[in-house]
């Protein structure tokens, strides 16, 4: 079987949800072979083996120096070397960056913001703010396929996890980006916005940059935080937690709209959820239309009434 | 540029601008080849390139130089261009050709790449993504085409002599990303306050240059272009099945209790 390989996400060593969610698709349609970069791999080399990766290629921590190309440079080589089936990506920003530029240079094609993947790599799309369902597939050379996260539920299967370390002689061009600072900007306990099972989102409804009435919620539900294009721009919440068109795309298990009237470009980044609950005074707005349960009412008397159910019934 | 000390040359900066359907409209794709229905809804320039327009005018305003637009796309996205220069910018160039029709992203990229050939720039500036697509891969592409530094997802730019800095947002905060001009930028939202045309700058607009491209202007490939060509084919689409109507309560005291009920039936919690 051919392999299918698949870069893996990682923060400070630890594999990312999405990645197991990439090694159970590639099991699909082929035998999954993880990328990892950087130190780390054998500790995390276990659940990469969970989810049924038969390879682990360790590439060195340099790649991660500059931006981007040096990833695109090692994946073509690599698909090259091993004539991998498909490279299979998460679809956040810096990896369909990365996808782009791995198609580019292998002369394929590429898929974003895929939500699912068949064994004959048809891919599926949602597109236009969650009302058009599109198929699409790569014609020529290794398709490159970026793939949303929590589209599929991960499914453990045992894999060998052979490591191999693999190097790429990085050219001129691919080091001339350079990263010469990382800074960290409040992260918390929560889980990563794109990634989290549940999210909880704030909108004009909250009213002000008190923004504790969706954190306390949040935290009760073990969920990650969201904020509406209306609570960013009054400089309520910080702008890389927007959902919406021009923010992230959540398509998490339950999502929660606060205040959130539910405007087409809000829509935009999660229509494609699970289970979507509001909370909204005006019994006129849109998000009241395709919530699988809504409140017309005030969310500051009924997000802290729901939050104490929920710390209740724990 | 990267001449030592003194103020630098004037740079030339170019922007490009997508027109996209108005996501405010109800979006279609066309049954016969599974490309945009661009005659279904109305055309607008790409929110997110706006932010691009004015941070290459902020740069301009900073350093002295020249802003040219460059927009790939029909006939109809002339409008997009206008609005672009009554921001502000001071030309275009339009590159309009029946053979770019259908191309996907990379091609796209590809495109763009070559009609940057003709012209000479310091700093390619676009948004991050388009509203349509939403791919974000065209400013990876486009760097990759043209051998330049990518310096994308910027929510800071500064230039010093013939050295660009950006911050690139990242999940948790930002990187801090160092390169030598020319470069790629592709900026977020967050990056600055686009400026509202003045009716000064729209009357002036009108007579601005817009200078027409075609595919063998460019000496674009047309093997590597439109539709026939395109690198993915999108075999089929459909509506998606709406949602199930869902339970809609007004909250008479305990709307927080009902929700837990719901979600205790979900298994939520």
């Amino acid at each position: 079987m051919a392999e299918v390989l698949v870069l893996v996400d990682q923060v400070d060593g630890e594999v990312k949800k999405v990645t197991t969610e990439l090694l159970t698709l590639a099991r699909r349609i082929g035998e999954p072979a993880a990328v990892w970069i950087g130190e780390g791999a054998d500790d995390a080399k276990a659940k990469l083996a969970e989810f049924g990766a038969e390879k682990v290629y360790v590439a060195p921590a340099e790649l991660n120096d500059y931006v981007v190309a040096p990833k695109a440079e090692l994946l073509a080589k690599l698909a090259g070397e091993k004539s991998a089936a498909a490279i299979l990506v998460s679809a956040t920003a810096e990896n369909k960056e990365v996808a782009g530029r791995t198609a580019v240079k292998l002369g394929s094609g590429v898929l974003t913001d895929v939500v699912d993947v068949t064994a004959d790599l048809v891919a599926e799309h949602s597109i236009f703010g969650g009302t058009t369902i599109t198929h699409a597939k790569v014609r020529a050379g290794v398709p490159v396929i970026a793939v949303r996260p929590n589209s599929i539920p991960a499914e453990p299967a045992q894999g060998a996890a052979v490591e191999e370390q693999v190097s790429v002689e990085l050219s001129d061009a691919a080091k001339a980006a350079k990263v010469v600072e990382r800074v960290k900007q409040e992260k918390g306990a929560r889980p990563e916005l794109t990634e989290a099972a549940i999210v909880v989102s704030g909108g004009r409804g909250v009213g002000s940059d008190d923004f504790s009435v969706v954190e306390n919620l949040a935290d009760s539900l073990g969920a990650a935080v969201g904020a509406s294009r209306a609570a960013v721009d009054s400089g309520w919440y910080p702008n890389q937690f927007q959902v919406g068109q021009t923010g992230k795309t959540v398509s998490p298990q339950l999502y929660i709209a606060l205040g959130i009237s539910g405007a087409i470009q809000h829509r935009a980044g999660m229509q494609t959820s699970k289970t979507i609950v509001a909370v909204n005074k005006d019994p006129e707005a849109p998000i009241h239309e395709i919530s699988d349960f809504s409140v017309i009412g005030d969310l500051h008397q009924v997000a802290p009434q729901l939050t104490e159910e929920i710390n209740k019934r724990k | 540029m990267g001449v030592q000390g003194g103020r630098p040359p004037a740079m030339n900066i170019v922007v490009l601008v997508k027109q996209v359907p108005d996501t405010a409209t109800e979006r279609k794709l066309n049954p016969a080849d599974n490309t945009l229905d661009r005659a279904s809804s109305d055309g607008v320039i790409n929110e997110l390139d706006e932010y691009a327009i004015e941070e290459a005018l902020l740069l301009k305003e900073k350093h002295g130089g020249e802003v040219t637009i460059l927009s790939a796309g029909p006939d109809q996205a002339t409008d997009s261009i206008r609005k672009a220069l009554s921001m502000g910018a001071d030309k275009a160039i339009h590159l309009n050709d029946e053979a770019l029709h259908g191309s996907d992203s990379l091609q796209t990229a590809y495109a763009l790449a070559q009609a940057l050939r003709t012209t000479e720039f310091d700093v390619v500036v676009l948004g991050s993504e388009s509203t349509d697509a939403r791919t974000g891969v065209v400013g990876a592409a486009l760097a990759e085409y043209l051998g330049l530094p990518q310096l994308t997802l910027a929510n800071k730019v500064d230039i010093d002599g013939g050295t660009i800095r950006i911050q690139r947002q990242t999940d948790d905060g930002y990187d801090v990303v160092e390169a030598q001009l020319p470069a790629v930028v592709s900026v977020v939202e967050k990056i600055n306050e686009p400026r509202y045309p003045s009716f000064k700058l729209i009357m002036a607009a009108k007579k601005k240059p817009v200078t027409k491209l075609d595919a063998a202007g460019a000496e674009i490939d047309p093997a590597k272009v439109g539709l026939a060509n395109a690198t993915t084919e999108t075999v089929d689409f459909a509506a998606a099945p709406p949602r199930a109507a869902g339970t809609v309560v007004k909250d008479e005291g305990t709307g927080g209790v009902q929700i837990a009920d719901f979600l205790a039936s979900k298994k939520f919690v």
